[in-house]
């Protein structure tokens, strides 16, 4: 387990439970996150990790559950938040496993639009962006500093100008997560940023989540399947199987964890023929299907 | 020669008007996919709010022409915006979210009511005014035929090419712009970077009822009569100018407008006036049998 000291977790969720009708996506999961850290969380397909994603960022509404976010000494619930407010007050920004990029914008619009709030304060709701007033221009000028940046750090500056829909697949990737930092967040939820990348792309990819970890100094928290990408970048990382925490601490330690290891790999289930199964069945049938089962194979020692 | 000209003069200035309530129309599909059928009761009342504000006017003694239109210009935008923000609030959001066919049957319901809220305040009977802008002057003369354009169609053409310049500059320019764009393309994720979704839905319907308070206050000038029912065949019209121009695109709507407008000037022209109306939706019965995503609409495609 990791325990961030005395250091105040950024993001803190506590008995986080998610139903869907009968189907408990999510059930009783605590966990942390930290600035200047970077937290994977893993797990089998249907485990329920885009559901804490959405969960975080107002998609849904937690069945049970509270997540606390801290920002500048501000606690913000965001259970209780609607999705824009979650973005622009609490500054959670996020990502998607398919993108969601405004595809018929422009690359620097796309950045731009991200920055809507700072403008839109200034603007006096685009009255004074019409009339060309200086209080409008400077936080025009200051957007559009912001959008260079990062257009220059995931390296799209010539390319500023395209309508976001035409770039490769993978620039699109960088531009996403270019968009969601223009959003000045405090927490950065990425869904499987490195699916579909290769290996340059993902290198280049946990190049610039380790910067944004360091440099920019927020929490990232990261839903990944390639666990190159987990074991070399991530600070903490958490399990989930079947909506449920199985395992929460460093890589090395998740890594080794018999429970992270049936989870992924299955453990032998209860393969005998039952008896009223056995019944209505020919008996040369029965006894090929036993033999088959009493086969020594490698068990994993549940 | 100087017939076709009168007839095309005719026909930009009756385009310009549909071409207003059509932008209102794309606007408000583009951003929630919904056709708002009260639009053209919007257009109606901002009508009616001109008709009032001049009646006012005359009342109080405000009697020089630029100033009063001026006045009821602003006016008009105003209160009609009041209405078209309401109707959305009121008919549209608490259904957002639910399925397709609510918001439509709202706007149904909306634009009956809005009719016959008109009619029981204002009364059923057609409304008259005294011409406001007159004269004109003749610009050509020739085969017993002068070509005359009139202050007011002047004022229609001039007015309403300078509220859609300005109109598609805040679309392209501005904040508000953008974020409405990106609404288009995206809600959710709009959301996401922070927009206020809502709030940008409701400026929008209110963009949409100004310009449509604009198209009221013209024809108000332009036919000088008016009644609660004019909402709906203008709406009609106007909603065809959207599809013909390609519902969703801005351009679209105002080429849209200008087409139907010149179709039905030059139909009555040449033509039986009585069918001036069938030349017009034949014409986007074509349209949409040949390009069923307007002149100038983006086709849906679908990434497999």
């Amino acid at each position: 387990m990791i325990e961030s000291g005395d250091r105040v977790p950024l993001l803190d969720v506590e008995h986080l439970t998610m139903r869907f009708g009968g189907l408990v996506a999510v059930n009783d999961l605590a966990f942390q996150a930290s600035d200047r850290e970077i937290t994977a969380i893993i797990g089998p397909n249907g485990a329920g990790k885009t559901t804490v994603f959405n969960c975080l960022t107002g998609f849904y509404k937690p069945t049970v559950g509270r997540l606390t976010l801290r920002r500048d000494g501000t606690e913000f619930y965001l259970e209780q938040m609607d999705g824009f407010r979650i973005a622009r007050e609490a500054g959670v920004a996020r990502t998607f496993q398919n993108i969601r990029l405004f595809p018929r914008m422009s690359v620097l619009e796309n950045l731009m639009v991200a920055q809507h709030n700072t403008l839109m304060r200034a603007s006096g709701f685009s009255l004074a962006g019409l009339l060309g007033l200086p209080r409008y221009t400077r936080a025009e000028r200051e957007a559009l500093d912001l959008a260079r940046f990062w257009l220059d750090r995931v390296n799209l500056t010539d390319r500023a100008d395209w309508d976001a829909g035409n770039l490769p697949y993978g620039a699109q990737r960088r531009l996403e997560i270019a968009r969601a930092m223009c959003t000045r967040p405090v927490l950065l939820c990425l869904d499987e940023p490195a699916a579909g990348l290769n290996a340059r792309e993902s290198y280049e990819l946990n190049e610039l989540l380790i910067d944004i970890r360091d440099r920019i100094g927020i929490g990232v928290l990261l839903i990944e399947h390639d666990m190159s990408v987990v074991m070399q970048i991530s600070d903490h990382v958490i399990v989930l199987d079947y909506g449920r925490k199985i395992s929460d601490g460093d890589p090395e330690t998740v890594r080794n964890d018999p429970a992270v290891i049936r989870a992924y790999l299955g453990t032998e289930e209860e393969e005998e023929l039952p008896e009223e199964v056995a019944e209505d069945l020919p008996p040369e049938m029965v006894r090929a299907l036993r033999s088959f089962e009493d086969r020594p194979h490698e068990e994993d020692g549940h | 020669m100087e017939y076709f000209l009168q007839q095309l003069i005719n026909g930009l200035t009756l385009g310009a008007i549909y071409g207003l309530i059509a932008i209102g129309y794309t606007m408000v599909y583009g951003i929630i996919g919904m056709i708002n059928f009260a639009h053209g009761e919007i257009y109606m009342i901002g009508a009616f709010i001109s008709f009032i504000a001049f009646l006012v006017l005359g009342a109080i003694g405000v009697t020089w022409v630029p100033l009063a239109l001026a006045i009821v210009l602003v006016v008009a935008m105003l209160f009609t915006s009041v209405y078209g923000w309401t109707v959305e609030r009121l008919a549209y959001r608490p259904l957002r979210g639910s399925f397709r066919l609510a918001p439509l049957i709202s706007a149904i319901g909306m634009s009956i009511f809005l009719q016959n809220y008109v009619q029981l305040l204002q009364g059923a009977r057609v409304k008259p005014l005294q011409p406001i802008v007159t004269g004109g002057f003749v610009i050509m003369e020739g085969g017993g035929f002068s070509v005359y354009l009139s202050y007011l169609q002047i004022i229609i053409i001039v007015v309403t090419t300078v509220l859609m310049a300005m109109f598609w500059a805040i679309l392209s320019r501005t904040s508000f712009g953008r974020a409405q764009r990106a609404c288009q393309q995206d809600r959710t994720m709009a959301g996401l970077v922070g927009v206020n979704v809502d709030r940008t839905i409701s400026l929008t319907f209110v963009a949409g009822a100004a310009l449509a308070a604009v198209a009221g206050l013209m024809v108000t000038l332009h036919y000088g009569v008016i009644d609660f029912f004019i909402g709906f065949l203008a709406g009609l019209k106007a909603f065809t100018a959207a599809v013909l121009g390609g519902i969703g695109s801005l351009p679209g709507a105002m080429l849209g407008g200008v087409l139907i407008g010149l179709i039905e000037a030059f139909w009555s022209a040449y033509f039986d006036v009585e069918y001036k109306d069938v030349a017009a939706f034949g014409i986007l019965i074509l349209v949409l049998v040949f390009k069923p995503t307007g002149l100038l609409g983006r086709p849906e495609i679908e990434k497999v």
